[in-house]
């Protein structure tokens, strides 16, 4: 296993695989009476979250503390950041306090990458900016393979607001690595610049006209459709003339849902939330049986326990020992 | 305290799993045939009716992942001896293991409790090796997880000494002396070609 979990490609598919099947594993202790195991016992995980977030957090929060880490938030409203430190000074002088990782989630792409490279403890990838969310695409993944099987040879459709995605960046890699075949679909406005050379090299296909993929003369039948928010919040300009002809061109609405369904049965609808009912998802499709929505929610919890569990659980092993900074001899005799 | 605090390379990691130690050169000393394996099984799931006096209340637990196939054959026998299938399901330590730290993370096995449950049962823990008893010790802790037994008890297909800690087995396959140094590997037909117990390397 890698130090840090700062991008999907840190992870290749033997370590996904493991990954996967520990959490199947952890599902397990959500179920019981007591969830708690003794397995991070006197390790420190620091939640620090730039951005909003309800399902990342609390469920690292949640996932941290039934495997009885101490798991403490920050946020970058309540901390010091307000009052102009800067990020590197904040996460130094937590790490000071002898933590074992940090849970990062910032806007700027990037972030959790440069911190990695100042604190001596682990770093995990809670969503940087544009860029990746690494543990979604692994809830994702073990979503889908829960309702699906393995997803070697399977169709995933990813559409929505492909741009302003680090949920798709991180899906693409994995999917990937999983063996599955991608399609994109979104307006062109809304489509990652040099999708073109992206696509090629990565061997996914990309599309505009969200009928002809999902159920056009031809088209590849898709087993798993995967609806990304519209994120406004990142969005500066005009995407989109109105909110409505997004929902005709792009929406899964309740008509859609309809052919889908009768073109496939058995396919499942994913969304990493949180939705924008009425845009990108109607009500209907969020709350139909095919929906996977509040499966990932619960996935998250499980595949969050496997992620530090791989991380933080054992012997600093493997070839990133040798390459180890050692602690300063001050963290060194306070342990 | 910090999960890069320097650990010293692991020289004991057999003494916590001694079955699943690395895989012996050769084929070694066959100390127990399949006969002989399932001859003790049987004595065993009879001593376990014996004390149990009968099967009421039962819940074997195998602890992957050798203990496991040993829980159904176990299961299996005490079924056709009592005419009645008794609760058997499989314990995983993995997240319960007191030497996390030394080594590389391992990816934990299924843990399945039967529906009954383990509450007010009496529960017996089935491994392949006992020795220095650490597995039994993590076994215990995650059962205690699960709820609370009447009592708790211990089966082993082989008993190879050098306890670490004050445990010891209810039902015991074979004591079988060895030396540290030696290597004990159970195969059972669930895993590997057929059942045996050999011993491999030490001096003789």
């Amino acid at each position: 296993m890698p130090r840090h979990l700062l991008s999907m490609s840190d992870l290749d598919a033997a370590a996904i695989r493991t990954i996967l099947d520990t959490a199947t594993q952890m599902h397990e202790v959500q179920h019981r009476e007591v969830k708690k195991i003794p397995t991070l016992r006197g390790r420190t995980i620091i939640n620090l979250f730039f951005e909003d977030s309800t399902r990342t957090r609390s469920s690292f929060e949640i996932a941290g503390k039934w495997m009885s880490a101490d798991t403490i938030n920050i946020t970058g409203k309540g901390s010091a950041t307000s009052k102009g430190e800067s990020l590197r000074d904040t996460v130094r002088t937590i790490d000071a306090m002898g933590v074992d990782a940090f849970v990062i989630r910032h806007g700027a792409s990037g972030a959790c990458h440069q911190v990695a490279g100042w604190v001596d403890a682990h770093v995990i990838n809670a969503g940087d900016g544009t860029h990746e969310h690494p543990t979604q695409a692994l809830l994702d993944a073990y979503t889908m393979e829960r309702r699906l099987g393995s997803l070697e040879g399977r169709h995933v459709a990813i559409v929505g607001d492909l741009t302003h995605s680090r949920v798709l960046r991180s899906n693409l890699i994995s999917l990937r690595r999983l063996g599955a075949a991608v399609t994109l679909v979104a307006p062109p406005t809304l489509m990652p610049s040099g999708i073109t050379s992206w696509a090629h090299r990565d061997g996914f296909t990309v599309g505009h006209d969200l009928d002809a993929v999902l159920g056009g003369e031809g088209a590849r039948p898709v087993d798993a459709l995967m609806m990304l928010r519209v994120q406004k919040e990142r969005m500066s300009g005009g995407y989109f003339p109105t909110a409505r002809e997004y929902t005709v061109g792009y929406g899964l609405t309740r008509d859609r849902l309809a052919r889908l369904t009768d073109l496939n049965p058995e396919i499942v609808i994913c969304h990493p939330g949180p939705m924008n009912r009425g845009l990108e998802i109607s009500a209907d499709a969020a709350d139909a049986a095919q929906s996977l929505v509040l499966d990932q929610v619960s996935a998250g919890v499980a595949v969050r326990m496997s992620v530090l569990y791989h991380l933080l659980a054992g012997a600093d092993g493997g070839a990133d020992a040798a390459a180890r900074v050692p602690r300063s001899a001050w963290a060194g005799s306070a342990a | 305290m910090c999960p890069d605090t320097a650990v010293p390379p692991s020289s004991d990691q057999t003494q916590s799993s001694s079955s699943e130690s690395t895989p012996a050169t050769g084929e070694g000393r066959t100390v127990l045939g399949a006969g002989d394996i399932s001859r003790a099984l049987r004595r065993i799931a009879h001593e376990i009716l014996e004390a149990n006096k009968g099967a009421d209340g039962l819940v074997l637990l195998g602890i992957p992942s050798r203990g496991v196939p040993l829980a159904r054959r176990l299961a299996a026998i005490i079924a056709e001896v009592e005419g009645s299938a008794i609760p058997v399901g499989s314990l995983d330590i993995t997240m319960y293991r007191d030497d996390l730290r030394r080594q590389p993370t391992r990816a934990p096995m299924p843990t399945e409790i039967p529906d009954s449950g383990v509450d007010g049962k009496v529960v017996v823990l089935v491994d392949d090796v006992l020795y220095s008893g650490r597995t039994v010790r993590a076994a215990l802790d995650a059962l205690a997880d699960h709820g609370r037994p009447a009592a708790v008890r211990l089966a082993v297909l082989v008993d190879r000494g050098h306890r670490e800690l004050p445990i010891r087995a209810d039902h015991v396959g074979k004591n079988l002396p060895t030396s540290q140094s030696e290597t004990v590997r159970v195969r059972l037909a669930d895993f590997d070609d057929a059942d045996s117990v050999t011993i491999t390397g030490g001096v003789r």
